[in-house]
């Protein structure tokens, strides 16, 4: 005997219903979308005001207490703290310059023949991936300020790393007690009503700290600005009262982070192609959202697996009865 | 009252034991080395691929392995083909072991293991987490699998068998012991979604659970087929064929629905033109289907499926195919960008040698001790 007709029908129905769950995603079921809080904080990164320096990762340490970062070289050679030489976020480095080189890269905020930094650091979603991936509440949003933080309940699944489309959180891979680091805006100084340590240290006024929307603001109008138009530039915060006035370069008409991925607390601004930065291309609707889409509808009340394991009890209930063992059918049908 | 299942006895201390306990002590030690200096000190895991070997093999390939209890549950039990009882309780008991060391492992591979109940614990469990859902299925289908496997020690240790509420209740562990897997094989695909496009189109796909819960009925049912002719040339049984036959008609189906799913929606989401770029995902891709195509045919010629040789080779084969596609869904296809590479390191792969080790030696104390086994009257009778 092969699987008789009516038998398939009812496999193929038992694999329907399940389907039906994923299926309502694509008909009539909207994917959720998250807005920016009112009070939200976020930085403004504009690269094409970044001059290298890293004073920016240096008052990173030392606002939140972290340890410098070596080589393999420096480590062997017994190099301590004598300076930071980390090449990349690590559990120790929570921001990083990086540098676009190409050709003899002798004009800044170029991408023929020029140059440009990047800062690499949490994007602070407005939708995180961390957060809704996070088994146990490891990584929570502030419901005010949006910022995005780690805090014990970790489990240290990583599931946060598979999650994150910028790659941020960093695992402490060769710890017995391991914890997760990534940026966390410096948390513990805004909610005393101070400012990251990055933008407190830039001295050019590429990492500014403000209210979500108006740092979004002042993005829109320096991108709506012409090539070597004159232009007042905060130094340290959105209001700052120091300014530096100085001719702004050929923006990408564009703000990153502004929908990525269901949007960011922390925006990007550049002359150069901002794949080329490193940063990645991402579609409009956060994974998270697709994810929980998903699986809402499937769990939805508990309706459908309460609904499956009533018809899986009868089912049982009805085979089982009849079968002890002496009246085990063997023969054929 | 006798059971249809008899312990086949025999010396437990043999040659192939003692080096599975050789391989799985040394697996012992560097997990006591992860415990001390960390996950890193192990294994070549990541920033970048914070999941390898362990998880994939131990975890999601492990529990897919285990889907033979739950594949013949929804046989026997839900779908009433009480003839293919006999091969029920082996299939059982591979799930046990499955799931159970899937379980197991996970403590291994969690960083601060110490919180995982957290996960169980509604101030901090996430309901938007799909990983909750896997563990909640996961930790109770582990419990419901033993209370299946338990006849097997009533029957041995127990005067009068089972008792008595057990066997009466038994239909509902059952029915919930279908439910959950369908549940959390299905999240086991859900899991990736999330990782957005960083995962290669030809695997990331919002059908991805279906996908994965089709994947497993396979791997279930190509694994009582594996188990049930190893076992019969291993510990020189008769080969149980003629039921054999029927699970792979039943495998042959699933297999053409999970490719009309695996192709339809890479059609519907225009990725299909993807397979044709040179390339290694796309190669892995290739192997991954060819070895799903490939027993698919080979299951539809009749003569061809009623061939021992041939079925053995087909459930090999379908098992790794599904092994592929877990591999390829959370290790080939996934790229973090930044430059980021992993590769399982020696040890990391001993320890899951080691794992291995010990469901093959569980394996055969439990058969040789236990009634799990059924009795050579009854694949004779049949």
């Amino acid at each position: 005997m092969t699987l008789n007709r009516r038998d398939f029908f009812k496999v193929l129905s038992f694999g329907a219903a399940v389907a039906t769950g994923t299926n309502t995603l694509f008909s009539n079921t909207a994917i959720r979308k998250k807005f920016r809080t009112k009070d939200a904080v976020g930085i403004l990164y504009d690269a094409t005001l970044c001059i290298g320096c890293k004073a920016c990762e240096v008052a990173c340490k030392k606002v939140n207490g972290l340890p410098s970062d070596h080589s393999d070289w420096e480590t062997k050679h017994g190099l301590s703290n004598a300076w930071d030489s980390g090449s990349d976020l690590s559990t120790h480095t929570l921001n990083k310059i990086k540098l676009y080189q190409h050709g003899d890269a002798s004009v800044k905020n170029r991408s023929e023949n020029g140059f440009a930094f990047m800062k690499r650091a949490c994007m602070h979603c407005v939708d995180p991936a961390c957060v809704s991936a996070c088994p146990v509440s490891g990584f929570t949003k502030d419901p005010v300020t949006g910022i995005v933080s780690w805090n014990e309940s970790c489990c240290g699944c990583r599931y946060c790393e598979i999650a994150c489309p910028y790659s941020i959180p960093r695992f402490e891979y060769n710890k017995a007690i391991p914890e997760v680091f990534k940026c966390e805006m410096c948390s513990h100084v805004v909610e005393k009503g101070g400012i990251p340590g990055c933008c407190e240290s830039c001295p050019s006024g590429a990492s500014i700290f403000g209210n979500v929307y108006e740092i979004l603001k002042e993005a829109k109008r320096r991108i709506a600005l012409k090539p070597g138009e004159q232009y007042a530039y905060p130094i340290s915060t959105v209001h700052d009262t120091e300014i530096q006035v100085r001719s702004a370069e050929k923006y990408i008409h564009y703000i990153y982070g502004e929908k990525e991925a269901g949007g960011t607390q922390y925006l990007i601004l550049s002359a150069i192609p901002f794949e080329k930065l490193g940063l990645p291309k991402l579609p409009e609707t956060s994974a998270a959202a697709t994810t929980e889409t998903i699986q809402h509808t499937i769990y939805k009340g508990l309706i459908a697996p309460i609904a499956l394991l009533t018809g899986l009890v009868f089912a049982a209930h009805r085979s089982a009865g009849i079968e002890t063992p002496n009246e085990i059918q063997i023969n054929d049908e | 009252m006798m059971s249809e299942h008899r312990p086949i006895g025999g010396k437990i201390l043999t040659k192939p034991f003692l080096v599975l306990a050789l391989i799985a002590f040394i697996a012992f030690i560097l997990v006591v080395k992860r415990f001390l200096l960390g996950i890193g000190s192990v294994t070549n895991l990541n920033d970048g691929y914070p999941w390898g070997l362990w998880i994939v093999y131990d975890v999601l390939v492990g529990t897919a392995f285990g889907c033979g209890g739950y594949a013949m549950a929804l046989l026997v039990y839900i779908f009433n083909k009480g003839k293919y009882h006999p091969l029920i309780r082996p299939a059982i008991m591979t799930s046990v072991f499955g799931y159970t060391l899937a379980g197991a492992s996970i403590i291994l591979d969690v960083g601060r293991y110490w919180n995982l109940y957290n996960m169980f614990w509604p101030k901090y469990a996430n309901i938007n987490s799909v990983m909750v859902e896997v563990a909640i299925c996961v930790a109770s289908y582990v419990m419901i699998l033993w209370i299946e496997f338990s006849p097997s020690f009533f029957e041995n240790w127990r005067k009068g068998g089972t008792p008595k509420y057990i066997n009466k209740f038994m239909f509902v562990f059952i029915a919930i012991g279908v439910l959950l897997p369908t549940l959390h094989q299905s999240s086991l695909g859900t899991l990736m979604i999330i990782a957005g496009n960083r995962l290669f189109p030809l695997w990331q796909t919002n059908w991805l659970p279906l996908l994965f819960l089709i994947s497993a009925l396979t791997m279930g049912f190509g694994m009582i087929i594996f188990e049930s002719l190893f076992s019969s040339v291993i510990l020189n049984r008769p080969l149980e064929m003629s039921m054999l036959k029927k699970l792979s008609a039943i495998v042959s189906k699933l297999l053409l629905i999970f490719l009309i799913f695996r192709f339809g929606d890479l059609i519907w989401r225009n990725e299909i033109s993807t397979i044709f770029n040179p390339g290694f995902k796309q190669f892995m891709f290739f192997l991954e289907n060819a070895l799903i195509i490939l027993p698919m045919i080979v299951l539809f010629i009749r003569k061809q499926s009623e061939n021992p040789r041939s079925l053995f080779l087909t459930a090999a084969s379908i098992l790794i195919a599904g092994t592929l596609y877990r591999f390829n869904t959370y290790l080939v296809g996934f790229d973090p960008g930044y430059g980021w590479q992993y590769f399982p390191s020696i040890p990391e792969i001993v320890v899951t040698l080691g794992i291995i080790s010990v469901e093959l030696m569980a394996y055969l104390v439990f058969v040789k001790k236990l009634p799990v086994l059924p009795t050579v009257r009854q694949i004779e009778n049949n």
